[in-house]
């Protein structure tokens, strides 16, 4: 039976003693992490700040597509970019399977549809209350785009974050493109899977609580910083 | 520093805005004359805002000519005009900054955007809100930026629609100082309100618009003391008609 002190302890000495290797999973989880929703954000943002405004035929099988693309399973994703990165796929040259590179990539893409999708919502919104005022201004469509962007700065903290807990709680794809190999692609998720399946359970219990805690601090901190960055610019 | 060529009269023939067949706009003709206040009036619904816009340019109409006198490329006509919204657009920056992004939208320079700012934030008591969040303002604060941000922008034609509607008397009279300033530095003015007490006292020229068609358009003079038209008479006596 799993008991709470076991895991407390167990907490406490990887914190505390073999340090080393716990340090290395939580940098390499955070690495390709953030290496993948900064990605993400850059084009994902103008992305779908372009398809709030843009007027094409299709657009709407393209925004429910997008829509969909935010459930798309990890583990589908993972197969994909696989059979892409393995050796005799089309990208196999490039060697990245089985890096941290590969992790990056499979997260990038769970993650941009989310920060597409909802940044087109975001946008969208506010294109309605900004129409007139930057139509009048003569900015046109497309030169709207930076103007909506910096004034829904705040909402898009929240779509960066839904990204980032994506990416973060990700675990099948990483696997899969990854392969878990210990001291070089092993993140703190593909860590629990493992450990949870050689029994190891205080061991696994303990890296989730790890995990969430770093999710929480970082949602914390954008939190905050957005929260006060509001209320300096007087958005109720 | 002003290019004293104006681009008005501005006429408009035959205009019409139809939606799903039905009639929303119908201009037969009306004609806006340089350093004018033209007061665009009628009861909620008569289509002022609409007429307002599609002078503007901001909607396309379904027929008709909007037409400036000299002729100059759309893109310059469009930066010699500018529009004030009923409910106006606040962006989520400073008072400064609602500045500047307006100059910069209209191709000014850094440094002047800046300049013209401070000048305009000063020449009508915003200076001291100058880093307040736009937003947090009070109603009368937010209408005074608005029209004080569309005059930084040295048009020779300036739309408003409803600038006093949700105002109470003092933020008012505020504004239609502002307006007596804008009008005296040559700016040509059109606003649309239903205030009969602010269209007698400010209009040159009044449009009296009913159920989407201009129905009359004359000096402000004869317009009160003696309206053309039924429904003209009807709306001066308060008299509810539809």
């Amino acid at each position: 039976m799993l008991q709470d002190a076991t895991i407390l302890s167990s907490v406490l000495s990887m914190i505390g003693g073999g340090g080393g290797r716990l340090l290395e999973i939580v940098l390499l989880s955070l690495g390709v992490t953030i290496t993948a929703v900064s990605f993400a954000g850059l084009v994902g943002l103008p992305l779908g700040a372009g398809l709030a405004l843009a007027r094409f035929p299709g657009r709407t099988i393209v925004i429910v597509l997008v829509n969909t693309l935010m459930g798309f399973p990890p583990v589908v994703a993972g197969l994909a970019i696989f059979l892409l990165l393995s050796r005799s796929g089309p990208l196999g040259g490039l060697g990245l399977l089985f890096t941290p590179k590969a992790m990056m990539i499979a997260q990038f893409v769970l993650v941009l549809p989310i920060v597409v999708a909802l940044t087109r919502q975001t946008i969208e919104d506010l294109w309605t209350e900004y129409q007139d005022h930057l139509t009048s201004l003569g900015a046109g469509r497309l030169g709207s785009i930076p103007t909506l962007l910096w004034d829904a700065r705040f909402s898009l903290v929240t779509t960066m974050l839904a990204g980032l807990g994506r990416a973060s709680a990700e675990v099948g794809a990483i696997l899969i493109v990854g392969g878990n190999i210990a001291g070089f692609t092993r993140t703190m998720t593909t860590s629990i899977a493992l450990e949870t399946s050689k029994g190891d359970l205080p061991l696994a219990m303990a890296l989730g609580v790890i995990l969430m805690s770093l999710t929480l601090a970082i949602n914390g901190l954008a939190y905050g910083i957005s929260r006060v960055g509001a209320r300096f610019s007087g958005k109720s | 520093m002003r290019d004293t060529t104006s681009l008005l009269p501005l006429v408009v023939r035959d205009l019409r805005l139809e939606k799903d067949g039905r009639v929303l706009l119908d201009v037969p003709v009306a004609r806006i004359q340089n350093r004018k206040r033209n007061v665009v009036l009628g009861p909620n619904g008569a289509g002022k805002t609409l007429f307002l816009k599609l002078c503007h340019g901001l909607v396309p109409p379904t027929a008709g000519s909007i037409e400036y006198t000299s002729p100059r490329p759309a893109s310059e006509i469009r930066r010699r005009q500018a529009m004030v919204f009923q409910k106006p657009v606040m962006l989520r920056r400073s008072v400064r900054a609602n500045f500047t992004h307006a100059l910069a939208m209209a191709g000014v320079g850094w440094s002047e955007r800046r300049r013209i700012a401070a000048e305009t934030m000063a020449q009508f008591g915003l200076a001291s809100l100058a880093d307040v969040p736009a937003r947090v303002l009070s109603g009368g604060e937010q209408q005074r930026l608005a029209i004080a941000r569309a005059a930084s922008l040295n048009p020779d034609l300036l739309f408003l629609d409803e600038p006093t509607s949700s105002l109470d008397p003092t933020a008012s009279h505020q504004i239609e100082d502002m307006l007596e300033i804008l009008y005296e530095r040559g700016v040509t003015l059109v606003l649309t309100t239903h205030d009969l007490g602010l269209a007698r006292r400010f209009a040159d020229v009044i449009f009296f618009f009913h159920n989407g068609r201009l129905v009359e358009e004359s000096d402000t003079q004869s317009f009160f003391n003696n309206p053309k038209t039924v429904e003209a008479q009807a709306f001066l006596e308060h008299r509810l008609f539809w």
